[in-house]
């Protein structure tokens, strides 16, 4: 064996020589260049008692957007996380079991009648968020969906028009480079996608037979990883481990776009920086948070907090910030924070074809169809979803037969061999809001002494209905495309929301439009949390286009000063 | 197919560590795998040396494998370092302990369940009746008292499944034998079609003698 093939992936370097989860390396006035090989970045710096614009908790879809934009916008932004700052280039290995370090994978308790699986499938604690392993599938709502109440009869109205979110979109599909069809079936005109679709994989290819059979469009998916080369990003390799972490930088993360923007712009970005408590003063505003970073509790000052840890951790980061002003808990004058978490259908059917599919090939949804989030006609039942070509590696296959079709033993070990025929189709599904689905405390602490987080979840009829329906269309579209042997998988879930959901009455919502808290006019909440209702589409694009947005609110309020106070008493206090 | 090995050969001379010093396998990827690939299959620093002998006798039953194969994987030894390391998956039923604790319980009770009806250990039944006991375990089928408020299916569910047959798909023993393309990284994929492969993939039994020479010439 020569020493240069030995070396052929990486002529330069070996490993890196620290440990990201045990030290931190944004610190020292520098920060890892995730572009380069062992590289830095400059880095500002603030001290813990200058009181800094914004703390940003949370460094994901929706904090580490924000952390740019505010930054570019001339603020002074530390956007702490409690996950390390990997290098993908180097620290990322291709392999399921080892990336599971990318989860957040602290204790959490669940229960209801259907207790949620969270851990690789739900959350990422990682600077980047769970964007740094998400399957990157970038969807617009549908623009009805932002007033389903008064438009289609069910849910909550959000309080923001579609047609402002849908330039916002455009911003974050340029940001993000998405590669993505010349026309979208389905919804009003939009811009081309900035980079051409990607080559259909082969359970991709299954998808379009399915879908043309049924009569109904599908398209190559809207996807957040390069069709071509973009800076010292190298296009996409299809090595297919995208929900494991991305090694090469084609995937367009939080961590390689917008934090690197955030960095050029003067932000700080703290990784494995837990935060334990948003304080408050004497007169009920937010004086900064205290968090824990190398082996102690430290207090950074700010004039503003933004919470943006995702739709768990937001939650329970409120609810243990409780104090003699704030007794349930901060911005909870409501009653709501936890409340109505929402998240998404995940059903499946899954069967074998004569052809080899290979589905560990590529990034593992690349053609969707929108159909039943656009045709209302057919259903008995509220909500819409869409349905992908799917991908899911070893580990993930073999849990996926062992606990949605029940083998194990031989018969499991039989079924396995046939997963370079096995091919599928799942679904994202609108499930609806309801108000005993959510987050609390447990009585139990975590290895910070925090109270962990109880996650209630159950299906609702109107969820069930849904379910009930996808399964059975998709189960047909795959009998189209001649797969056989199908099986239906009930019990999985997807993506959280809606635990700080906003609304323009503070007795119904824990934020307004603008993701600021009613109650505390300097705290903020920029993540999934804010959802209202959650459409049948994945949520980080329209995180990402919340947060677009709530930058460019903070820098008008800014300008106008009314950052220091809000400009207008709430509408309940106008009531009284 | 009782009585059949439900394993054939469908990948015949492909391992997928001959990819190892390839484009395929970083840096990175090689130290994971390689610390895999070496844990001892007798260690075992959390359980006792009974419970030791019935997690074995379990994943023996969960995953069952080839006694005369190379690169058998050192499953309870898996289970072992993850319920020691006090590490989890990131939730657990609230009817659930902790992991290790699960375990623990879970072992005693398929003990107490072998001794009571069959007056012997778990690891000392011939494998049908430990697959009978599996079985009721994964429909939630067992009552003995050492099961406490833990429900077996729940158990079967949330732990034997992500840490034991999970554990083995991590293996490259498995990846080979399910002609899983692996590690690939910086090194991708080009030919995604149906029936289409690249070179460093592994090639199927069509009963034409192709494959066997194709799998052999992987990271030659
Ligand atoms: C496997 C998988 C696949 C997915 N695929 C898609 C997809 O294809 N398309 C799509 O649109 N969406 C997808 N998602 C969902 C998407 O990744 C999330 O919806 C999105 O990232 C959520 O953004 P967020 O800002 O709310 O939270 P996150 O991105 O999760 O960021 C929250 C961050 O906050 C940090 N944090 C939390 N609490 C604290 C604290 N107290 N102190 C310090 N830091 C804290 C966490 O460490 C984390 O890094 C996927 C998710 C998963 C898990
Ligand atoms: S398939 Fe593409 S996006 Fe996914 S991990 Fe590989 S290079 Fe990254």
């Amino acid at each position: 064996m020569s020493r240069v093939r030995r070396h052929a992936d990486n002529p330069a370097h070996a490993l890196p020589g620290d440990d990201p989860e045990h030290e931190p390396r944004a610190r020292h006035g520098r920060a890892p260049d995730v572009m380069r090989l062992g590289g830095w970045t400059p880095m500002r710096e603030h001290g813990e008692d200058e009181p800094v614009d914004f703390v940003i908790v949370g460094t994901g879809a929706g904090g580490g957007t924000l952390a740019a934009k505010l930054a570019e916008y001339g603020f002074s932004v530390v956007a702490m996380d409690a996950g390390p700052y990997w290098r993908p280039l180097e620290d990322f290995a291709s392999d399921e079991m080892h990336q599971s370090k990318l989860y957040w994978t602290d204790d959490r308790i669940v229960d209801g009648e259907n207790p949620l699986q969270l851990g690789a499938n739900n959350s990422g604690k990682s600077v980047g968020g769970s964007t740094v392993h998400f399957a990157m599938v970038s969807l617009r709502f549908r623009p009805e969906w932002f007033k389903s109440r008064t438009l289609l009869g069910y849910g909550t109205d959000w309080p923001v028009d579609w047609r402002e979110m849908w330039r916002y979109y455009d911003e974050v599909e340029r940001v993000l480079a998405i590669s993505g069809p010349l026309t979208y079936p389905w919804g009003p005109k939009r811009p081309r996608y900035p980079y051409r679709a990607h080559e259909l994989n082969a359970a991709a290819r299954v998808l379009a037979r399915g879908a043309e059979a049924m009569g109904i469009a599908w398209t190559e998916s809207p996807i957040a990883t390069l069709s071509a080369p973009r800076g010292l990003a190298p296009p996409c390799v299809y090595r297919g481990f995208c929900t494991s972490g991305c090694s090469t930088n084609a995937k367009q993360s939080v961590l390689n776009t917008w934090l690197v923007r955030a960095l050029a712009a003067g932000a700080e970005i703290r990784d494995l920086a837990m935060v334990g408590q948003v304080e408050t003063g004497a007169d009920g505003r937010a004086t900064g948070v205290r968090y824990h970073r190398e082996g102690r509790w430290r207090f950074q000052r700010a004039r503003n907090v933004v919470v943006a840890g995702y739709a768990i951790e937001t939650p329970r980061l409120l609810l243990n910030s409780a104090s003699a002003r704030h007794p349930d808990g901060l911005a909870n004058s409501s009653g709501l924070v936890g409340r109505y978490l929402t998240v998404q259908a995940n059903q499946a059917v899954w069967g074998t074809s004569a052809e080899e599919i290979r589905s560990y090939k590529a990034p593992p949804s690349l053609a969707i169809s929108e159909h039943w989030n656009y045709e209302d006609h057919g259903k008995d039942y509220h909500g819409g979803w869409c349905y992908m070509a799917q991908g899911p590696l070893p580990t993930l296959w073999s849990s996926t037969l062992a606990t949605g079709h029940d083998l194990w033993g031989d018969a499991l070990v039989a079924e396995m061999q046939n997963y370079n025929h096995s091919v599928g189709l799942k679904n994202v599904g609108e499930y609806m809001p309801q108000a005993r689905n959510g987050v609390t405390l447990a009585d139990e602490t975590d290895q910070y002494g925090l109270p962990i987080a109880r996650v209630t979840y159950s299906w609702c009829d109107n969820d069930r209905a849904q379910n009930a329906h996808a399964r059975a269309f998709m189960g047909e579209a795959l009998a189209a495309a001649d797969v056989r042997d199908i099986w239906e998988q009930t019990n999985d879930t997807c993506h959280l929301n809606g635990t700080c959901r906003m609304g323009d009455d503070p007795c119904t919502s824990v934020v307004d439009a603008d993701c600021r808290s009613w109650d505390v006019d300097n705290l903020w909440v920029c993540d999934g949390s804010v959802f209202p209702t959650v459409g049948g589409v994945n949520p980080s694009l329209t995180i990402q286009a919340i947060a677009c947005r709530t930058a460019d609110r903070i820098r008008d309020m800014a300008a106008r000063g009314e950052l220091d106070r809000r400009a207008r008493p709430p509408a309940r206090e106008r009531a009284r | 197919m009782p009585g059949t090995d439900p394993r054939r050969d469908r990948f015949p001379g492909y391992d997928v560590t001959a990819k190892r010093d390839t484009p395929s396998w970083n840096a990175k990827t090689r130290a994971v795998v390689d610390e895999r690939l070496a844990i001892d299959p007798e260690a075992h620093r959390f359980f006792d040396t009974t419970e030791w002998r019935t997690l074995r006798a379990l994943c023996d039953r969960i995953v069952p494998q080839p006694a005369d194969r190379p690169g058998r994987v050192s499953l309870a030894a898996m289970v072992d370092a993850k319920a020691g390391s006090g590490k989890g998956d990131g939730y657990r039923n609230v009817k659930l302990p902790p992991l290790g604790a699960a375990w623990r319980r879970a072992l005693a009770a398929l003990e107490a369940e072998a001794n009571a009806r069959h007056g012997h250990p778990f690891s000392a039944l011939p494998a049908t009746a430990q697959d009978e006991l599996i079985e009721a375990m994964r429909r939630g089928d067992l009552h003995d008292l050492a099961w406490g408020d833990m429900p077996p299916d729940l158990f079967f569910q949330d732990r034997v499944v992500p840490d034991v047959v999970k554990s083995y798909y991590a293996h490259p023993t498995a990846w080979s034998e399910i002609g899983f393309g692996g590690p690939a990284s910086p090194r991708g994929y080009v030919r995604l079609g149906p029936d289409r492969q690249d070179p460093w993939e592994a090639h199927e039994d069509h009963g034409d003698g192709h494959a066997r020479p194709a799998n052999e010439r992987i990271g030659r």
